[in-house]
């Protein structure tokens, strides 16, 4: 039993992030991306990610793939230790999990077409059934809402940015895998779309039966989408806890600020114009314990000195503070 | 940023379109060139070899269409006998090094680290050497021949070859798409060969093309030397060295060769820089 | 309107020629700007609105044609020569752009680029306008200003060098300033630091502004008057309680509806708007929302609706089928 691990369900968690550091060397600098972060997924649930740009929530998502080494931790998907599998082993174990990225377009091989992108997975696992690859490909295809007859001849920028994230759901689909990370696949779309890409995510999520990470900077959509939620800050996680009593009654003050933060589509809802407290460090050299206490109206010396651990302060709550909130 | 649904580019300015007059011509001529050479034999053209001392520096008449050089040769035939040997020079020396080159630029673009660092290292030295010493060095001790020409030809294009495809392949790695490959559990080779080489072949062929050119040129240069394609097979750079003696009688014979390679290598280039002209905006910036 | 009209824009169009044929940008835009008030434009990727923008600032690309009056302070901005132009750049029309990275010049300090702003429009020596220079990055928030001036774009963070571009803008003091999607590329509570700054500098400086967004949060607190833009044409245009009090356009409230709230239980399926933007060089012949709209009749196929005005003075919209008022919200 861990410390200070926000559990999932007591039986049965997908994964099992353990004590995960991640560090990488600009220059003579070392930039502390993700430090000794633990979590985990139950089946079929969604944990949302959120925090601003530099919190590490990318880093954390592609190293839990295995896509960026780890210095030290842990993850375990399945029973199975990913960390400690190398070449063939590992390669197998990816058709289990998948990833959506930020920027459609990018995320597909200009100088392929559809209908090769999509069934990639399928030739990389080794199915040699020409026929009923195509039949899969199609039912993807036609699963996130793309007609395939038009679709598969054609290249990437022939398409819009949710298109390519339709085609990009479809390819991460298409080996039925159990876990997949979303990292902020609706950033770089507009405003409607948007809605449509979050709602073809909930339909695909029930229709498979999968299981989430979705990172996020915007606070809504990733409440729209998750059960619960972890807030990142500069590398640690800042609370665990349920959507709904997560943004209802934060414990930290960080989500405090980041939900104030929220324009809200109200004219009566003025934005308070307090003086906002500065900007968030670097990542090169943090501050020493509370990461955020440099931001914190409610930092004192034990601040600076203690670095919080995540801990229980109600039922699957879980707070990193010294002066939570509730 | 929600500035993907509808992007007007500003940039697919109607440049590409400019598939113009100059280009197709450039095309013609290459095409001429290469037709003739291939069909040298075929064509009815006088051997390029055969001596006619009583006709020597003949001008243009219909027996020989472009004269004779100074040993009585038909002008006309040494200058398509010529363009075989600079063309098969200039075409597969840099088949070596697109080659050989792109596979070894890939490699260190992709795997990065202490071999790629081994690779640029030992381009920089090649690339530090000056070429055509090399090549002299390397034919005085091998020997003269249009293989052992082809070959140092070959190998001091390899250093350009990598960086343009190492370059390329460092862009590429760090794109979505390749990420996505790995993310699906594809193996290096699969990566290399079905994500990043359709990539790569565009800006290496429009690279190809003006490698051509170049070593067109510098076979050339070797053959005015003396030290290229050795006689009496003609090749333009040596009808160059030799119409240098018969400047003041007959210039033509030195410019003859001379206007034939700068229209071919000024082919190579047009159409090597509309290539990549045409092929960048559609991929986006590399 | 008490205040008198500072900018106005008559029947602007911006045609762009593209190998696929003409784009129309701009589809006879109407607004106006009064003085020290604020104008939000609202609209998603591609509907115009930053061509919009630039065509106001007279930035247009070299190919585009641009029909219709722009009349800033009383001069038509189409008609000025190009050093009368640059005149009044800066000194009463000043720009904020959404990638501070690029609007920066990045081989040049912060010092250099403010200093070269305020040496070439206002008659001043060097010291002061270095002493000026401080005063400005401390007005806007720029911890340390003197450091600041020897530092390159690269040295700063997002939100600071997009501080350092609205310093910048406003150094010489200007009557309207256009944000061009000020605060998109920055994080949420950057965004709420700069929007509260450029409030806050509108009100002290009774400066007028266009605040240009996709965000209809954005606008929601922040305007005094708010105009809704899709396929190049405004469709909607009211005074911002009033937009969203008694929303008449069913695209502005599709809109509205389709942004996730805080306070939605999570799993609600959202009200997604089906469909996409039109392509702008393919215009349809009725209204460009028809395809989309879940209130769309026969007449809106075939006929192009033109902007009109509601019971409600100042409010105007164009829509052959729009929404009933209802009390409160309807979002």
């Amino acid at each position: 039993m861990m410390h200070g691990v926000a559990q999932a369900l007591p039986r049965d968690p997908l994964l099992k992030v353990e004590n995960l550091v991640v560090e990488y060397a600009v220059g003579a600098k070392t930039i502390h991306a993700v430090s000794d972060v633990s979590l985990e997924i139950a089946r079929g649930e969604t944990l949302g990610l959120v925090g601003e740009s530099g919190c590490g929530k990318s880093t954390l998502g592609r190293a839990i793939l295995q896509l960026r080494p780890a210095d030290s931790g842990r993850v375990v998907f399945d029973g199975c230790e990913l960390t400690a599998l190398r070449g063939e082993a590992l390669r197998k174990m990816r058709r289990r999990i998948q990833l959506i990225f930020q920027d459609p377009i990018a995320s597909l091989n200009p100088r392929r077409q559809i209908g090769d992108i999509v069934a990639e997975p399928l030739a990389i696992a080794g199915h040699r059934d020409d026929k009923k690859r195509q039949a899969l490909v199609e039912e993807m295809l036609g699963a996130v809402g793309l007609d395939p007859a038009i679709v598969t001849g054609r290249l990437p920028h022939e398409f819009s940015g949710g298109q390519c994230q339709r085609i990009s759901i479809a390819r991460a689909l298409v080996l039925n895998p159990e876990f997949i990370v979303c990292d902020e696949p609706v950033s770089a779309l507009d405003v409607s779309i948007r809605a449509q890409i979050l709602n073809l995510l909930e339909e695909m999520k029930a229709r498979f039966g999968l299981t989430l990470l979705f990172i996020a900077h915007d606070l809504a959509v990733v409440k729209a989408v998750s059960d619960r939620v972890a807030v990142m800050y500069l590398g640690r996680f800042c609370e665990v806890g349920p959507s709904e009593q997560l943004f209802a009654n934060p414990a930290h003050p960080y989500t405090a600020l980041l939900i104030e933060a929220i324009p809200v589509p109200d004219p009566d809802v003025r934005p308070a114009e307090r003086v906002r407290v500065g900007e968030p460090p670097s990542p090169i050299a943090p501050p020493s314990g509370c990461r955020f206490r440099t931001r914190c109206v409610r930092a004192d010396k034990r601040c600076s000195e203690e670095v919080p651990e995540l801990r229980e302060i109600a039922p699957n709550r879980h707070v990193a503070c010294h002066h939570p909130l509730m | 940023m929600a500035t993907l649904e509808l992007r007007i580019r500003e940039d697919v300015t109607v440049r590409s379109r400019r598939l113009g007059l100059l280009f197709w011509l450039a095309i013609g001529w290459i095409i001429l060139i290469f037709a003739v050479a291939i069909l040298a034999d075929v064509l009815p053209f006088p051997s390029p070899t055969d001596m006619d001392m009583l006709e020597k520096r003949a001008p243009f008449s219909t027996e020989h269409w472009l004269g004779t050089d100074g040993l009585g040769r038909d002008e006309l035939a040494r200058l398509v006998f010529g363009a075989r040997s600079s063309l098969l020079v200039g075409l597969c020396a840099p088949v070596i090094g697109v080659v050989i080159g792109g596979a070894l630029g890939m490699l260190a673009g992709y795997f990065r680290g202490r071999f790629e660092a081994l690779l640029v290292g030992s381009a920089d030295v090649l690339l530090a050497f000056p070429p055509l010493i090399l090549a002299l060095a390397i034919t005085a001790y091998l020997g003269q021949s249009i293989l052992n020409l082809t070959l140092i030809l070959g190998v001091l294009g390899v250093p350009a070859f990598m960086r343009v495809a190492r370059a390329a392949t460092l862009a590429l790695s760090r794109r979505e798409f390749v990420i996505a490959a790995q993310a699906l559990g594809a193996t290096h080779a699969r990566i290399l060969l079905r994500e990043l080489l359709p990539n790569v072949v565009l800006p290496l062929t429009a690279f190809f093309l003006v490698g051509v050119a170049i070593t067109v040129v510098a076979e050339g240069a070797l053959s005015f030397l003396g030290l290229g394609v050795p006689p009496p097979t003609p090749s333009w750079g040596s009808m160059i060295g030799e119409g240098r003696e018969s400047l003041d009688i007959a210039p033509r014979l030195a410019f003859l060769p001379a206007i034939t390679m700068f229209l071919s290598v000024l082919s190579f280039n047009l159409v090597g820089d509309t290539l990549r002209a045409l092929t960048d905006p559609r991929q986006g910036a590399l | 309107m008490t205040a008198p009209v500072l900018l106005s824009v008559e029947d602007v169009a911006v045609d762009l020629p593209t190998p696929r044929g003409n784009l129309r940008a701009v589809d006879h835009v109407d607004l106006e700007v009064a003085a020290g008030r604020t104008l939000g434009i609202v609209g998603e990727s591609g509907c115009g609105k930053t061509m919009l923008s630039r065509a106001i600032l007279q930035l247009l690309p070299k190919r585009a044609k641009l029909a219709g009056r722009v009349l800033f302070d009383g001069q038509d901005l189409l008609r000025l020569g190009s050093s009368a132009l640059r005149k009044l750049r800066a000194r009463s029309l000043a720009v904020v752009f959404q990638d501070p990275m690029t609007s920066l010049n990045p081989v040049l300090t912060i010092g250099t680029q403010l200093i070269e702003t305020l040496m070439e429009h206002l008659v001043i020596d060097l010291a002061a306008a270095r002493a000026r220079s401080i005063a400005l990055l401390a007005e806007v928030g720029i911890p340390a200003p003197e450091q600041r001036l020897m530092q390159y774009p690269h040295e700063l963070s997002g939100g600071m060098r997009q501080r350092v571009a609205i310093a910048i803008a406003l150094s010489c003091e200007p009557k309207l300033l256009i944000a061009d999607e000020p605060t998109t590329a920055l994080d949420v509570t950057i965004q709420a630091q700069i929007l509260d700054l450029l409030a806050r500098e509108q009100r002290r400086r009774h400066m007028a502004m266009i605040l240009i967004t996709h965000d209809l949060g954005i606008v929601a607190g922040r305007t005094d008057e708010v105009a809704v833009m899709y396929a190049g044409r405004v469709v909607e245009r009211a005074p911002t309680q009033a937009l969203f009090k008694s929303m008449r356009m069913p695209y502005t409230q599709a809109l509205l509806a389709a942004i996730p709230k805080l306070d939605a239980p999570p799993h609600a399926p959202l009200p997604a708007i089906s469909g996409r933007p039109p392509d702008p060089t393919r215009p349809l012949e009725g209204c460009s929302f028809s395809p989309r709209c879940r209130y769309a009749a026969a007449r809106c196929q075939r006929e192009k609706p033109v902007l009109r005005e509601a019971e409600e003075a100042e409010h105007h919209y164009a829509c052959f089928n729009p929404l009933k008022i209802t009390a409160g919200l309807s979002a």
